[in-house]
């Protein structure tokens, strides 16, 4: 009987077996060996010894990528951003106006992510094509100049990376607002809560002039113009829709959602390389093209490995700068 | 007067505020049509080109409508072959990530047992490091080992790789279905006398079949779509995406897009079927009657396979 209850409390145990101990063979040990392998010297023919000596990997390698690495930060900032712009509406109108349409709505959303990733970004690529079939007819009627192009600049590429990570921000905040009760937003107008002016012309202001200013530095674009579109949009949404139960109620519950969303799409987004090769040009290439160049190019494995462990420990301390400002443990829980 | 509104004083408006009303009610559908519209752009131009007809290899301005893409899909040197291969990794991949992860999500749900935040981390992980990062750090210890199967990198590391991602998405999948799983049905089986093998495929396997076939639907398209990490672990090995890869600095070829195409149709499909199968399969089921003062708990919320 003794053995049968030993043999109960080591059920658990059995089942998560075969799963982690793969996990750990093929994604922990590997972390680990890639720390190993940037400390590395030799080439592939001549085979590989480890020296603590070979830290200086690290050192020129953060000197001649450094463009890299911040524009991935950069990128990777503007279309989480970006990201965030337009998936928020998007899961409120599902969330609470979707009625019985919600799950159809849903998969309205999430369907076009079924096609192949690199497909879609190609498919980018002839939109937005210097005469393809967005900007083509805008130059025949003279609304664009002839030299206008967004192919082949930051534009692109942060574009593209917005769209192909949308998913990962929708996904979150719908889940964090679909769980709201309605009941409270009702319960904040019985107490009084009513359209939130003038604050939120204010804040809308400002916040929209912050968000315009930081896109027009990221995209290269006129900060002020876009500064301005921003401070203009962010009034009339701050004014027209901003109302205290929003601001009280569903935007403080929906903060988990933000938080997973933006971690979910910042992440793979730092890491892209796919977006800025096929919609960039050699001025806009990521730290990723970097690694995976690096790696299945030039065969230099140690600065390879090096460069990814410097991008999984720069992401890893961002992350635990955010979760510490925003001060949420929703992360692994969210589900 | 907002103060009006707020009070429930009946006031007349006047056209102005009727019409910003009318706005501010519409708005967000517009939005929504928009939204989609956007959403759906890029599949549509795929859809579009695979009718083009162009001169040359490179597909990017619209030519003229053909359907020989459609009537020989495969007419590109290397592209069965190529398909055969990723539809070979996906279903490998799919049914032992599935099996795996099911495991664990079963004793993540159903055991309290030491080590269980632990193993949620390990979950979690995988899905918030960059793929690069995966990708890369793999093909470091595929080097380092240095000898077959491992290196020269193949199949074999190709379908590891997939394994490796794989998992803690069907965990996650098949976890949110057995949130939702009312253990009483287990107990009235054992009270009836069947042991816990016969309950297991009696009764608890098939209540989260349309999660573990969720799970598996989603496993499988991750899979077959997968470029990043498999770029890094395919060696000498082409799959589809690594085909359009490099098919994408030469020109994709139209067929390209015509099997883009069937793979999307197929996918929504699926999800449509099994939608639909799990939506019938749930509505005659009466809805559970509760004890006066009993709560519903929150974990009977199940999921759609597309919201997980």
């Amino acid at each position: 009987m003794n053995v049968r209850k030993r043999l109960i409390g080591l059920t658990p145990y059995l089942l998560l077996a075969p799963g982690l101990l793969w996990l750990l063979i093929f994604f922990v040990y590997p972390s680990i060996q890639m720390f190993i392998s940037s400390f590395w010297s030799g080439t592939l023919e001549t085979g590989f010894a480890v020296s603590l000596d070979n830290w200086t990997t690290y050192t020129r390698a953060i000197d001649r990528y450094q463009p890299q690495f911040l524009r991935s930060l950069v990128y990777g900032g503007a279309a989480t951003i970006i990201c965030f712009l337009i998936a928020y509406p998007l899961a409120y109108t599902i969330a609470f106006r979707g009625g019985r349409y919600k799950n159809l709505l849903l998969f309205l959303v999430i369907a076009p992510f079924f096609t192949s990733f690199l497909l879609r970004t190609q498919s980018w690529k002839i939109i937005l094509g210097d005469d393809g079939i967005l900007f083509g007819p805008l130059k025949d009627f003279g609304l664009l100049p002839p030299e206008f192009r967004v192919l082949a600049t930051p534009a692109a590429v942060i574009a593209g990376i917005a769209y192909n990570f949308l998913p990962f921000m929708t996904l979150p905040i719908y889940v964090s607002l679909e769980k709201i009760d309605g009941r409270l937003v009702e319960a904040a107008k019985d107490l009084y809560a009513g359209p939130w002016r003038p604050g939120g012309t204010v804040a809308g202001a400002v916040v929209g002039a912050l968000i315009g200013g930081a896109l027009g530095a990221a995209l290269s674009y006129d900060i002020v113009v876009l500064a301005g579109l921003g401070l203009l949009v962010g009034i009339l949404v701050g004014t027209f829709f901003i109302s205290q139960s929003f601001l009280r109620v569903v935007l403080p519950l929906s903060l988990p959602g933000i938080f997973a969303g933006s971690l979910l799409t910042f992440i793979p987004a730092m890491g892209d390389f796919v977006n800025a090769e096929i919609l960039g040009n050699t001025q806009t290439r990521m730290i990723g093209n970097v690694i995976q160049s690096r790696f299945l190019e030039n065969n230099d494995y140690p600065t390879a490995a090096a460069l990814s462990f410097i991008l999984m420990a720069a992401i890893l301390a961002m992350v635990a700068l955010y979760a510490r400002v925003l001060g949420t443990e929703e992360l692994t829980s969210a589900r | 007067m907002s103060e009006n509104i707020a009070t429930g004083t009946p006031v007349r408006p006047s056209a102005v505020v009727l019409a910003g009303r009318f706005i501010h009610r519409n708005v967000l559908y517009v939005y929504l049509l928009f939204a989609i519209l956007y959403l759906m752009l890029p599949v549509a131009v795929m859809a579009l080109f695979s009718f083009n007809d162009p001169p040359g290899k490179s597909n990017v301005t619209w030519h003229g409508f053909s359907l020989d893409a459609w009537l020989n899909p495969f007419g590109v040197p290397d592209l069965f072959e190529v398909v055969r291969t990723s539809v070979g990794v996906a279903f490998i991949s799919t049914m032992v990530a599935t099996a795996l992860g099911t495991l664990v999500a079963l004793a993540l749900v159903r055991y309290r047992f030491r080590g269980s935040g632990a193993t949620n981390t390990l979950i979690f992980l995988p899905m918030a490091t960059p793929e690069i990062v995966m990708g890369a750090s793999l093909l470091t210890l595929f080097v380092a080992i240095g000898e077959p199967p491992f290196f020269p990198t193949n199949f074999v590391t190709i379908v590891i790789a997939h394994i490796m991602f794989n998992i803690s998405y069907v965990v996650v999948t098949v976890r949110a279905r057995l949130y939702g799983f009312d253990r009483h049905l287990e107990e009235a089986a054992m009270d009836l006398g069947a042991n816990e093998w016969t309950t297991f495929w009696k009764v608890t396997f098939p209540i989260i079949l349309p999660g573990i076939l969720a799970a598996a639907l989603l496993a499988f398209s991750l899979s077959i779509d997968d470029y990043v990490i498999t770029s890094f672990t395919a060696g000498r090995t082409t799959t589809f995406p690594i085909f359009i890869w490099g098919a994408a600095r030469v020109g994709v070829p139209v067929q390209v897009n015509v099997i883009g195409t069937a793979f999307f149709l197929i996918a929504v499909g699926f999800v449509a079927i099994t939608t639909f199968l799990q939506g019938r399969a749930n509505r005659p089921a009466p809805p559970p009657k509760m004890k006066e003062g009993a709560t519903m708990p929150a974990s009977e919320r199940t999921l759609a396979p597309t919201e997980a």
